[in-house]
């Protein structure tokens, strides 16, 4: 869903819209869930920005491992993440960076 | 293997050695609950044995060719190409090829400035619906972790060496997208049609391993 015009009467459900914007800093959460996951660990308390927001709203693939799948929809983001900053070996004036889908809990909105 | 283990031996009217035909490795560990959990499920007749094989056949139907036909429409329509950028899944429905897995799909367009690459590094998502399966490489720990961490040598290794000033871009696929390099056109296939454009794209290049060349199809032009 795009929304091209906002309408001020319509109030939208929990987690229908997406909680954050392209451009916007986030870090992923440092967590070490037991069981199944999808954030890799060298991602684990990392710094990005968001690239683009993934459409439609999906459900959360770690719930839907043990079956959970109700009410759990919320967005995924395609996030960006530079290279130089993941890697200690890396040029650091290198432009490279890394591309990844991360679900909305796993996602803190950093400062301006 | 000792001569009393061979089973054949018994049979035999002459002696020279044959090569050994026998299924020597022993199931693995997930080999072995993959096939009880498949028996349970069929016994219990939660899924049917017919809807294995017909799932086997959707995949055994997706090969590299859908991709390089999906790589041959965008190097020659345009408005194919923009909207394969914009939402790669409808663009390749377009050309029939169904998503059977509710996976969507980013195309991601290399150019002189851009290099991308696809990886899955916690185990092998791949865009099976345009590619097929992946390559045993792919699926490997050396490949999925080297991927995200020295882009620039790995390929190196695939014989692609990227220039310094262009960005590497590695997307690492974990949930609901899977990713699809758009490759360069190769300069020199002006006014080729579509099926002979497609029949230079191989799997790799639309891996972002390796760039499309002209060599074999060309030497056959």
């Amino acid at each position: 869903m795009t929304i091209i015009e906002r309408d001020e009467r319509v109030v939208s459900a929990m987690g229908e819209m997406p909680s954050f914007e392209v451009g916007a800093r986030v870090r992923i959460s440092q967590r070490h869930p037991v069981g199944h996951y999808r954030v890799p660990l060298y991602l684990r308390g990392r710094d990005g920005v968001i690239e683009r927001i993934i459409q439609p709203a999906g459900i959360d693939n770690e719930e839907e491992a043990y079956g959970r799948n109700a009410g759990s929809k919320l967005h995924y983001y395609r996030v960006a993440f530079a290279m130089a900053q993941l890697w200690p070996g890396y040029a650091a004036a290198s432009r490279d960076s890394l591309h990844i889908e991360v679900f909305e809990t796993w996602l803190e909105r950093m400062g301006e | 293997m000792s001569a009393h283990a061979d089973p054949h031996d018994d049979h035999h009217g002459h002696d020279h050695p044959h090569a050994e035909i026998v299924h020597s490795g022993r199931p693995g560990y997930y080999e072995i609950m993959e096939t009880a959990v498949r028996e349970l499920l069929v016994e219990r007749r939660l899924i049917g044995a017919d809807e294995i094989r017909r799932q086997i056949e959707v995949l055994d139907s997706r090969t590299p060719a859908l991709g390089a036909r999906v790589v041959a429409r965008a190097w020659v329509d345009p408005d194919f190409k923009e909207r394969l950028l914009a939402d790669g899944r409808t663009a390749c429905e377009e050309l029939g090829i169904s998503f059977y897995d509710d996976t969507g799909l980013i195309v991601l367009e290399n150019t002189d400035r851009v290099h991308n690459l696809i990886v899955c590094t916690l185990c092998s998502c791949y865009p099976r619906p345009v590619l097929g399966l992946p390559p045993d490489w792919y699926k490997l720990k050396p490949y999925r972790s080297r991927a995200v961490s020295e882009p620039r040598a790995v390929l190196a290794e695939f014989g692609t060496v990227i220039p310094d000033d262009v960005e590497i871009r590695v997307s690492d696929s974990t949930a609901m997208v899977r990713y699809l390099v758009l490759p360069r056109r190769p300069a020199g296939t002006e006014g080729w049609g579509e099926e002979e454009l497609a029949a230079l794209v191989t799997r790799d290049t639309m891996i972002g391993v390796a760039p499309v060349e002209l060599t074999i199809a060309g030497a056959e032009r």
